[in-house]
């Protein structure tokens, strides 16, 4: 038994995977799970600088399978929360320096002593990305309600999908503008699941003290939770333990009278009629 | 029957997977009595041979090839990650990849039946074609000597290329091409009709910007030297 593995990618970069996984495993610890992060972006880490761990890090990634040091000596520990380490990706390496077949061995090691294990994969869907998919139980996409983010993640999807092994995928639309898409200037939470038609796993709305969390390297779900973003990722965290959790986010915008016309089938223009 | 031969039916025909352990000569005398065995499955067949690492010299792969045509089967293509295999396979005059078809129309004509018709009822007549029974994502790519059938959606990014029609039951999103090899008659039907681009024969169309309107069945034809679509009656 012993630990899930849960890759978190996108395909697209800057969508927030990496603030995503950070806040994920901060919530998820505060729940007293047991929680490692892998951070698979080799060459381009910044795990570490989300999570606040980066002046900790003595050995990596790469030094655990080049076998300079044990799995544990590279795991650095979070001491805000009671049980989460992450495992830094290296700084002047490259992605070769790392094979799927050893992401499988190192998560297969860590899985008897941890509940959750969680891999930020890096943009695109070449080697890192075949890396970090390679150990995964589950896969969690994260995208923005805006159209190359969405092309991007049906990309991956679709790639997934067409393994071998069945990998269940679930969804987290990050940066939400709830103004914007009641305009109509931003793709909607139905209009994103219309297209990749896959499990919500939840909606984080912009908030700008996600910024202010990743430049203080303090996740918001520690720092604030009362904060809209934060509050979002400590949802999903919930839900990913199976605790049933209601989608507040997902309410149609618009009063009583449109959600009531949505209840009957009815357009809102027929409610209305524009005169 | 043992695992290390394994068939499956592909776009091109039959797929058949030897494991690259044991010697070839017995490999190649189970797959010969394996064809003997079934032979009305196989005959007719177009073979794909997947080798994995396995080194095959060319008179071995030669052989084969005339055991195979003995049994009325024909051996397509070979893959394989061996360099002796695959040059083998060359020399042979034999494809060495899967999907070697494509739309350009500059390239040869393609035989429109790769597989034999499937045994149906005498007094209808059919053609055979590609059923993909899930949604294609952005990044998929079918290609169909005959018709193709997508259950599911086309999503934007997704290519389906047909040398007959081609049928979507679902969304069209994405970019597709009927009558690849030049027939104007062949026709593109959707549930919901908003391609990124629509291609019949050497006809090339976009949709129409306004369509945003409410989804419905449509089929898109070749008609007064142009596409167009109308109502699909289902």
């Amino acid at each position: 038994m012993g630990a899930r593995v849960i890759t978190i990618t996108s395909g697209k970069g800057g969508v927030g995977k990496t603030t995503a996984t950070a806040n994920i495993a901060v919530a998820l610890a505060e729940l007293n799970k047991k929680v490692v992060c892998i951070d698979a972006d080799i060459g381009l880490r910044n795990l570490d600088v989300v999570m606040g761990l980066e002046n900790r890090i003595v050995y990596d990634l790469v030094d655990v399978v080049e076998g300079r040091c044990k799995l544990r000596q590279a795991m650095v520990k979070d001491k805000r929360v009671p049980d989460l380490y992450l495992l830094p990706a290296a700084q002047t390496r490259d992605k070769t320096a790392v094979s799927p077949q050893d992401m499988v061995k190192l998560t297969d090691e860590l899985r008897p002593d941890f509940e959750y294990i969680l891999i930020d994969s890096p943009a695109g869907i070449e080697w890192g990305f075949r890396n970090a998919l390679a150990p995964a139980d589950e896969v969690i996409v994260v995208t923005n309600p805006e159209a190359p983010a969405v092309r991007d993640a049906d990309r991956i999807v679709g790639l997934i999908e067409a393994e071998e092994r069945k990998i269940p995928v679930s969804l987290v639309i990050n940066r939400a503008k709830s103004e914007m898409i009641r305009k109509g200037d931003m793709l909607s939470v139905s209009d994103v699941l219309e297209i990749l038609s896959i499990q919500l796993l939840g909606v984080v709305p912009e908030d700008e003290l996600i910024l202010i969390s990743s430049n203080k390297g303090a996740p918001l779900t520690l720092d604030d939770r009362k904060a809209p973003a934060g509050a979002s990722f400590h949802a999903i965290a919930r839900r990913l333990t199976g605790e049933k959790v209601p989608l507040d986010d997902l309410k149609p915008p618009g009063g009583v009278l449109r959600r009531l016309a949505r209840l009957f089938g009815a357009s809102v223009l027929s409610v209305w009629p524009v005169l | 029957m043992d695992d290390s031969i394994t068939l499956k039916g592909i776009n091109d025909g039959l797929l058949v997977t030897i494991t690259p352990d044991g010697r070839w000569a017995d490999v190649a005398s189970r797959l010969t009595t394996l064809i003997d065995t079934q032979e009305n499955f196989f005959r007719g067949a177009q073979v794909t041979l997947a080798l994995g690492s396995r080194e095959v010299r060319r008179h071995e792969l030669a052989n084969m090839q005339k055991a195979l045509a003995k049994r009325d089967v024909v051996l397509r293509a070979v893959l394989g990650e061996s360099d002796t295999t695959l040059n083998s396979a060359r020399r042979l005059g034999l494809e060495t990849e899967l999907g070697a078809v494509t739309a350009d129309a500059s390239a040869e004509p393609i035989d429109p039946m790769p597989l034999r018709p499937p045994s149906i009822d005498p007094e209808e007549h059919g053609t055979p074609g590609v059923l993909i029974d899930h949604t294609l994502r952005n990044g998929r790519t079918v290609h169909s000597r005959g018709h193709a059938v997508i259950l599911g959606d086309v999503n934007a990014g997704a290519v389906v290329v047909a040398a007959g029609d081609v049928i979507v039951w679902g969304r069209l999103r994405g970019v597709v091409h009927a009558g690849c090899e030049g027939d104007e008659s062949a026709v593109v039907c959707a549930l919901d009709l908003y391609p990124t681009q629509l291609r019949i024969a050497g006809y090339i169309t976009i949709s129409p910007e306004d369509k945003r309107r409410k989804p419905q069945p449509e089929k898109a034809l070749v008609r007064n030297d142009r596409i167009e679509a109308e109502a699909w009656e289902i």
